[in-house]
């Protein structure tokens, strides 16, 4: 009987915890778009921030989209194939990069990549009582601090998204058209007859802008919610990852139903 | 404040970002090609329209020169009713006939249009008065079946 009690009491507090954590989280990122005006007159913080999240993700963007594009070639032709229609290749690289992955996989690999350094850098200074620090010398934590990495990762997300995208359709080209032999005409005018400017190609950025935003809300949120201390930051490093993989997944969802309800 | 190295690598990954996304609407997508900046509406009334798709081409002698962008049901005269765009660098005739036509053996099916010899032209709304459906293979092969069975003579 008491254990009983005791497992209620726990699944209530639990419950009680994560809509309190939603709440600030809300409350937060009411305070960062307040503060947003302020920051972004001051460009070279966010200037600083695209530079962390975006230029130091080039590499690893890049090479997987790379990765990807050229996976998909081989698994792609290799299926097209045994229909007879190897020439599609280009369709389908180009329909599964912009639409679904192009977004998806860039913003995972930019959650562990920036997020995770976000998060580690607001959580140790928040450890190292910076952030109090500066709200003694009158500097508001979340606009010199918060927003500029929130700013920062929303520019870069969409730019890295359509990188992987291209290089994707780069590596496709290769294993396609270079490694296998599919006709290098075919494969580029039936890529164009099917991807659609608006319906997949602004659809696809809409998506990473979104992402972007999400990653980011989460990896600033977490660094400025955790328990200032080793433990609480690394804990807090983990959550940023964790959450931010399921909210890409779930929005993606969200939006692919609104977006595409398998009209054509 | 001055330009420092930071500026120059944010400035690249700008440009290679913007590159990337001109690729993707140029090179992989159809902004180029599909750029319809001034177009007319032309309606149609079908019997059947098969599977013809909002966002189809519209072709004449096999060149794209619109878009489908809605299919609707006229419930006066139970037919498809089909609006299309047509670029206004193309005038048609009003005497055209639409058709519904499939691209291959299983590809696509778009709506072709052919030009008759009217001098008036179509004006953006007016609908197009002769139109011939699209072929539907279980009609197709009902109609050959039945054909057989009057062929052979009745014993």
């Amino acid at each position: 009987m008491n254990g009983l009690l005791a497992l209620v009491r726990r699944l209530g507090r639990g419950v009680t915890d994560a809509v309190w954590r939603l709440g600030f989280a809300a409350r937060f990122f009411g305070l960062l778009l307040l503060y947003s005006g302020q920051s972004l007159l001051r460009v070279h913080l966010t200037i600083r921030e695209v530079y962390f999240s975006g230029v130091l993700s080039l590499l690893i963007i890049v090479v997987s989209g790379l990765f990807v594009g050229m996976v998909l070639g081989l698994q792609g032709y290799e299926t097209l194939q045994r229909f007879g229609s190897g020439d599609a290749l280009g369709v389908l690289v180009a329909l599964s990069l912009t639409r679904e992955l192009g977004p998806v996989v860039a913003a995972l690999l930019f959650a562990s990549r920036a997020g995770s350094a976000v998060t580690a850098e607001i959580g140790l200074m928040k450890a190292t009582e910076q952030l109090k620090a500066m709200d003694m010398m009158a500097v508001n934590p979340i606009a010199r601090v918060v927003a500029p990495r929130f700013w920062g990762g929303v520019i870069s997300m969409p730019l890295l998204a359509a990188l992987f995208s291209a290089m994707g359709v780069f590596g496709g080209w290769l294993i396609g058209v270079v490694l296998i032999g599919v006709d290098e005409g075919a494969f580029w005018s039936q890529m164009q007859a099917a991807v659609d400017f608006r319906f997949d190609v602004v659809n696809g950025v809409i998506k990473s802008v979104v992402f972007g935003a999400a990653v980011s809300l989460i990896a600033v949120f977490e660094g400025y919610d955790c328990t200032p201390t080793a433990e609480g930051v690394s804990r807090a490093i983990t959550r940023t990852v964790v959450s931010s993989a399921l909210a890409i997944l779930a929005l993606d969802f969200v939006l692919t139903s609104f977006m595409f309800r398998g009209q054509s | 404040m001055s330009r420092t190295t930071l500026d120059l690598w944010v400035g690249f990954f700008v440009v290679i970002g913007m590159a990337a996304l001109l690729f993707l609407s140029l090179k992989v997508g159809n902004l180029a090609s599909a750029n319809f900046s001034e177009s007319y509406v032309i309606k149609a009334q079908f019997d059947n329209i098969g599977g013809l798709k909002v966002r189809a081409p519209v072709k004449s002698a096999g060149v794209v020169v619109g878009r489908v962008t809605d299919i609707g049901f006229d419930t006066g005269s139970y037919r498809a009713e089909v609006t299309f765009v047509v670029d206004t660098r193309f005038q048609f005739p009003r005497d055209t006939i639409a058709t519904i036509l499939t691209s291959g053996l299983l590809g696509e099916q778009y709506l072709g249009l052919e030009p008759g010899g009217d001098v008036e032209m179509l004006k953006s709304g007016e609908a197009v008065q002769i139109t011939q459906s699209a072929v539907v293979l279980e009609k197709l092969i009902g109609q050959f079946l039945f054909n057989k069975a009057a062929e052979t003579p009745a014993n």
